[in-house]
């Protein structure tokens, strides 16, 4: 039986700028929710429910030994600090977006 | 080879970072080093304004007060402090450092100076700007300077002059806690292993309270002690390049693999290559470990040789940010405060003919989050704000005027204006070959 829940309740994050790119660091706080992590939030997850921000190509990079992932997210800064005129210029917000996804957990 | 490790304490992570801890860490750390990363693309940018109108100024504005509270508890505890509070004038913030010295009464300190990192210079019509990937000809902004990031070199190289005190300009953040280490532990530079592990745990000191429970609290999920004292950190570096990151007893915040790890990555891209211009560094190894309280060890760290090419720092003139708000609560906020914004784009466009359409965002309903979709949908308190970039300062002062006016002329119950206006700097990168860019060392005794 899997249940939802958000995905803030199992992982911590932070996120950090460079230029227009940012990028999101996501960790399972108790290994066995890596796993949940690799098949959930995934690059084509995050551009179909966040794509009017996130408008650049999603990478993704899995640290296994970590638990954790880091997604490197292009264009996703609305033009960064030299154009964006977001109040978080600097994206450092992200990391909150992210985990307000929902996700299932077994 | 040695076999005592190498205490290295971050007294600031970011320009205007706080003091005491500094102080304290300087008191009771018992440290070998103390580094100051006080140097943002922006606040460089800033320095190089600064310096033009004053040729005196252009260094971190909290150089004076922070060495006036740490520099006789590093020569107390025989420590080395390194800092790139020297920003866009390293030379007059040297000279300072010495005032402040003789001042004290500190006879003997050697103060050396790093500079050599201005690379306007080097550039030329066709110099390729990396993000709006055109040629510096193309590029409609007026350059306010360039700066190269530099390496270790030139630190090390302070070092060994048996400089007490180390001011720089540009440099790599991690190479601010490389040098000391290759320096101690007489790590050659092409020791690409040690260069990454040295990165890696520079990296992981450089924005100071980031790594001991600043920047992490979320009540409920991640708890933190005594936040509102949180410590600054310290690496215990061994030989090999393993360290174990901790803080001082008696103060707030943790040191536990969560806090090590996000800071691990934060402003990573690919793990496997971190380029600096000291190496090409390779955390996608690493290994985080709790090895008691408020005690993490970092390993696994690799190295890779480092880039022919250095990363230059361009910075520009952009205009001007004009940003306004105004407060609508109680029922009904939520459509008041809209309205106020059509008002906005209305007048804007049809009574001043300006041509760019102002962001607008309705804080408490949807702002920081608005372009990915989130909306908070029964707010009662609502801030109206209302931002845009110009290159004409009237249009700024428009927008704030406007805003203003719905005091009188918008809908019901709106208050709280505030308007601001301030210039914009622009930064982009470009590549240049590191045959071009060498470090230079002045060294002044107190």
């Amino acid at each position: 039986m899997t249940h939802r829940a958000t995905l803030r309740k199992i992982a911590h994050a932070r996120a950090g700028d460079k230029g227009n790119r940012s990028n999101v660091s996501v960790f399972a706080y108790d290994p066995k929710h890596y796993p949940v992590l690799v098949d959930q939030i995934t690059p084509e997850r995050l551009q179909q429910t966040f794509g009017a921000l996130f408008t650049g190509q999603i990478q993704r990079y899995l640290l296994p030994q970590l638990h954790g992932l880091n997604l490197v997210l292009d264009e996703a800064l609305e033009g960064g600090v030299n154009e964006s005129l977001n109040l978080d210029s600097h994206g450092k917000s992200w990391s909150f977006l992210i985990l307000g996804l929902e996700v299932d957990l077994p | 080879m040695k076999a005592e490790s190498f205490r290295i304490g971050t007294g600031a992570g970011f320009s205007a970072d706080r003091l005491d801890p500094a102080v304290d860490l300087a008191r009771r750390g018992d440290l070998d080093a103390i580094v100051f990363e006080c140097l943002g693309e922006r606040t460089l940018a800033s320095g190089l304004l600064e310096k033009r109108s004053d040729p005196a100024l252009g260094y971190n504005r909290l150089l004076e007060t922070r060495m006036r509270a740490v520099l006789p508890l590093c020569r107390a505890g025989n420590t080395c402090l390194i800092t790139n509070m020297g920003a866009a004038n390293p030379l007059a913030a040297g000279k300072a450092v010495v005032d402040i010295a003789r001042e004290l009464g500190l006879p003997g300190m050697r103060v050396a100076v790093v500079t050599g990192d201005d690379a306007t210079h080097l550039l030329g019509k066709d110099t390729h700007l990396i993000e709006p990937n055109c040629a510096l000809q193309d590029f409609e902004h007026r350059m306010i300077g360039a700066n190269a990031y530099l390496g270790t070199e030139g630190i090390v190289a302070a070092l060994k002059q048996k400089a007490n005190v180390v001011i720089t300009g540009r440099v790599a953040d991690p190479s601010l806690f490389l040098a000391p280490l290759q320096h101690f532990f007489q790590w050659e530079y092409d020791d690409w292993a040690r260069a990454g592990a040295g990165t890696m745990i520079g990296h992981v000191m450089e924005c100071a309270a980031q790594v001991t429970g600043g920047y992490f609290a979320d009540p409920g999920y991640k708890n933190v002690e005594d936040i509102a004292f949180v410590g600054f950190p310290i690496a215990e570096v061994q030989h090999n390049g393993t360290a174990v990151i901790t803080k001082l007893p008696g103060t707030g915040g943790c040191v536990d693999p969560r806090t090590v790890k996000e800071q691990l990555l934060y402003e990573i891209h690919d793990p496997a290559q971190y380029l600096t211009p000291d190496v090409t560094a390779d955390f996608s190894w690493a290994r985080v470990d709790s090895t008691g309280k408020d005690r993490v060890s970092i390993s696994g760290a690799r190295g890779r040789e480092r880039p022919q090419e250095l990363k230059v720092t361009v910075a520009f003139a952009g205009g001007f940010v004009g940003e306004a708000e105004i407060s609508y609560a109680g029922p009904g906020a939520q459509r008041r405060a809209s309205l106020a914004g059509e008002i906005i784009a209305e007048r804007l466009r049809q009574v001043h003919g300006v041509q760019t359409a102002p962001r607008l965002d309705l804080i408490g309903v949807s702002s920081v989050h608005g372009t990915a979709g989130q909306t908070m949908t029964d707010s009662e308190d609502v801030r109206l704000r209302c931002a845009m970039r110009t290159s004409a300062r009237e249009e700024a002062e428009t927008l704030l005027w406007e805003v203003e006016s719905l005091l009188c002329c918008g809908p019901a119950g709106g208050g709280g204006y505030r308007g601001y206006i301030r210039p914009s700097i622009l930064t982009y990168s470009t590549l240049v070959d590191r045959s071009r860019i060498s470090p230079i060392l002045d060294v002044f005794d107190v």
